[in-house]
């Protein structure tokens, strides 16, 4: 479970607790919740027996949000307060609105965040703010299933989600008060949910095509470890598009005006996705149309002419595919599994021409819209230590380039795409002006090689640099990417050994301040409850701390630490003993900061031992 | 640093500091690493631990990354060794080998005029593949005869081909782009 556990693997202090866990995918169009119990991962149900929660929120005047079928299904009829879509809007900027919201009929708001604001009868809304609402009725559905609080959560994202995106989810269960084990990606957990760990080992290429994104993954299995090789793909593609496609036909047919009013247009959303799916079994389908003048119009689509349109989504589709393949640096042939995903991999045509591209039939048999919920339960619940024997291992990559801004507009690549994370990178800089106390960093992710064609991420803001002669500083700015693959920046002054001061200002994101400002105004969050949930939490952490140490000092205390230093982490020990007694939150964590400072090179020179004896191993092994 | 800093990433690995590795033992080592150190195994642990393993599971990356490509194993050999590179001043010096690389542009730029630029592409990218292999062969013996400067050379023309390698691929993919 712990650092200070890991030369006794499969040891757990406490056998017969399972921490509740689950795997949330949080949809373009459909979001669901999934669970291990008794062995078993399966989605979790609403009181009517609903699995599929869709990612629609409807803000009512005076009483509380509705999440789901209750808000989809008056979505035409209260289109400004009814948000779906809105992953589309996640880590975007009011600049990307234009682009990425043009047939979305919300109204935003004029702001001076880098966030857009939706506006609603309940006031302007955020993206995140919209989202943590989908998570806050998963999580009461999961814990009122499992009948207790959760542990935590593995939430899923496309591969292809950048830092902003990746950001704005986990401040959305930041929001809904979810503790996040890790984001991972869609693909990965299709391909954990299919159990393709077990056995086999070779490449295995996941086709993701969903509501509104749409990402390839390849990746390589062996000895349990599952490790992305590459992904592509493309956020704004999708089943989306292919209903949008049938109401442009439909419009065209029907001789509806562009400009059709928000419940007109969607209206033939509606019907243009029923004909999707009727022709997923039928080779045509009928449908029928009111128009805004109460008259109607009747007419068929047949398969045929349902895959001519959706054929420049099938083309950029595959483009991505071959791609991936050659980010992967692998060929078709070396495929031995195409898993599928998202419920537009119904449609027989995709199928037909992923069968075709890799020369194999795909994996169809999981329900391709739980695939990825089951995958991040089954995740969850070995991140959550309820499997310590479990081997599997997955090794992510990053999705997009990460570089700077150099003179003259142009990109400097730090972190190359598909580099397996986490990961780490430091670059020196200097000043160039003399007594220059601070300067700045623009990031941004992307493969082009000028500023303005990638993304920007992040202008981070360097200060307390001491004062000396232009270029003589050394600044060494590290670009430390985590498991989730978020970012996060520190900078040190080489001559002086002064540790510069980081100063965020994410391009598309809320900053620490506005989240926490979000969690104040929150009505799940009175006071009371805060303070509660608070010493609770550092309870629990306190205990996690203790029981770890413990466990640690028992194997190895005597054999890695001087007498002096023992007795340190002993009384620091005991100090967090004493605290943990009181209803002092703050004394506690306190007291947890005191012991991870005392033991810091304990835990150090633990892993350094355990790699030393790993590596060790090997040595005999191959002698043998 | 968690991970002691003192070992080169030949150390970390266990290897002895030569240029053949076996690429299955490394790959096997490297996953072995990743599964003590990987912030997933610390997903209950606390934040210092969890800190630590990021750290600790980046410098494992960066070390399978740097010893797993020939051209990047054979350039940290040498530094190790003590050579010195300069990224801004450091070239190949060798003019047979320059007007072999003008050459190469040259054929790389003709490739857009061609009927199947892929096709050219690919040859393109073999013949590269190539003389690669032929550098590696000869920074192989460079190296035992314990002979630097040669093996600089021979690792500074190395990465002249990599990036040979890198304008194709960039090609490579604007023409699939121009083919949507």
């Amino acid at each position: 479970m712990a650092l200070l556990q890991i030369s006794e693997p499969g040891m757990s202090t406490n056998p017969h607790e399972q921490r509740l866990a689950v795997g949330i995918d949080l949809g373009t169009t459909n979001s669901l919740v999934a669970s291990v119990r008794s062995g078993v991962a399966e989605t979790l149900a609403d009181d009517e027996g609903r699995h599929i929660l869709p990612s629609v929120v409807r803000y009512i005047k005076d009483t509380d949000v509705v999440v789901g079928e209750a808000a989809k299904t008056v979505a035409a009829d209260d289109p400004l307060n009814t948000i779906a879509s809105v992953k589309r809007l996640m880590g975007r900027g009011i600049g990307d609105l234009k682009t990425v919201a043009g047939h979305v009929p919300y109204e935003f708001a004029g702001t001076d965040s880098s966030v857009p604001r939706i506006r609603t009868v309940v006031g302007e809304v955020s993206p995140i703010e919209v989202s943590s609402e989908i998570l806050k009725a998963l999580k009461a559905r999961a814990e009122q299933t499992l009948g207790g609080e959760l542990a935590g959560v593995v939430i899923t994202v496309p591969a292809y989600f950048d830092d902003a995106q990746r950001q704005a989810t986990k401040d959305a269960a930041r929001l809904a008060g979810l503790n996040v084990f890790r984001l991972l990606n869609e693909p990965t957990a299709a391909a954990v949910a299919y159990g393709l760990d077990q056995g086999t080992e070779g490449v295995i290429a996941v086709f993701d095509l969903g509501g509104g994104t749409f990402d390839v993954s390849i990746l390589r299995l062996n000895k349990g470890v599952f490790e992305v090789l590459a992904t592509g793909g493309d956020t704004a593609l999708g089943g989306d598009d292919f209903d949008r496609a049938i109401a442009g036909w439909l419009m065209e047919q029907a001789g509806i005006a562009d400009d059709a009013g928000h419940k007109q247009m969607r209206r033939l959303m509606r019907d243009a996705c029923a004909a999707k799916e009727t022709l997923t079994r039928q080779e045509d389908a009928d449908i029928k149309l009111e128009l805004a003048d109460g008259s109607h119009w009747q007419g068929q689509l047949t398969r045929e002419q349902f895959n001519r349109l959706i054929e420049p989504f099938t083309k950029k589709a595959l483009a991505a595919c071959r791609r991936a393949l050659r980010d992967a640096g692998v060929s078709k042939q070396d495929v031995i599994d195409v898993v599928m995903v998202g419920g537009s991999t119904r449609v027989p045509n995709v199928r037909e021409q992923v069968g075709e591209f890799f020369g194999k039939p795909p994996l169809v048999d999981i329900d391709p819209d739980k695939v990825v919920a089951i995958g991040a339960a089954i995740q969850a619940d070995i991140l959550a230590g309820n499997k310590p024997d479990d081997e599997m291992l997955l090794l992510d990559v990053i999705p997009l380039s990460l570089g700077l801004e150099t003179m003259g507009g142009l990109v400097e690549k730090v972190i190359n795409r598909n580099t397996t994370i986490p990961v780490a990178k430091a670059q020196e800089f200097t000043t160039y002006k003399d007594g220059q106390t601070a300067m700045a960093i623009h990031i941004v992710q992307g493969e082009r090689e000028l500023v303005d064609d990638c993304r920007s991420l992040a202008r981070f803001e360097l200060r307390d640099i001491p004062p000396m002669v232009a270029g003589q500083p050394r600044i060494r700015v590290t670009f430390q990417i985590d498991a989730d693959g978020l970012l996060n920046v520190t900078a040190e002054e080489l001559t002086s050994g002064v540790q510069a001061g980081v100063e965020v200002k994410p391009s598309y994101g809320l900053t620490d301040n506005e989240i926490e400002t979000m969690l104040k105004d929150s009505m799940a969050y009175a006071q009371d409850d805060m303070e509660q949930r608070r010493l609770r939490e550092q309870q629990v952490e306190a205990d996690r701390v203790i029981e770890a140490l413990d466990a640690a000092l028992a194997v190895d205390g005597k054999l890695l630490l001087s007498e002096d230093e023992y007795a340190a982490i002993i009384s620091a020990r005991d100090m967090l003993i004493e605290v943990r007694q009181g209803n002092d939150a703050n004394a506690i964590k306190q007291a947890i900061k005191q012991i991870e400072k005392t033991s810091e090179d304990y835990v150090a020179r633990r892993m350094n031992r355990s790699i030393q004896q790993a590596m060790a191993g090997h040595k005999v092994e191959e002698f043998e | 640093m968690v991970i002691d800093a003192s070992r080169n990433y030949f150390e970390l690995f266990d290897f002895s500091e030569s240029f053949d590795i076996d690429a299955s033992v490394l790959a096997d080592k490297y996953r072995e690493l990743q599964s003590l150190t990987h912030p997933d195994r610390y997903a209950n642990a606390s934040d210092q631990e969890r800190r630590l393993a990021v750290q600790a599971a980046s410098y494992i990356n960066e070390a399978f990354q740097i010893l797993k490509q020939p051209q990047s194993r054979a350039r940290y050999l040498l530094s190790l060794k003590g050579v010195v590179f300069n990224d801004e001043t450091d070239t190949a010096a060798d003019t047979e080998f320059l007007m072999e690389q003008i050459e190469l542009r040259e054929a790389l730029e003709e490739a857009a005029q061609k009927d199947d630029p892929l096709a050219r592409l690919d040859e393109l990218a073999s013949e590269i593949s190539g003389r690669s292999d032929a550098l590696i062969q000869a920074f192989r013996e460079q190296f035992i005869n314990d002979d630097t400067v040669a093996a600089k050379e021979t690792v500074l023309k190395m990465r002249f081909l990599q990036r040979l390698h890198h304008e194709i691929d960039r090609l490579a993919e604007q023409f699939e782009d121009e083919l949507l």
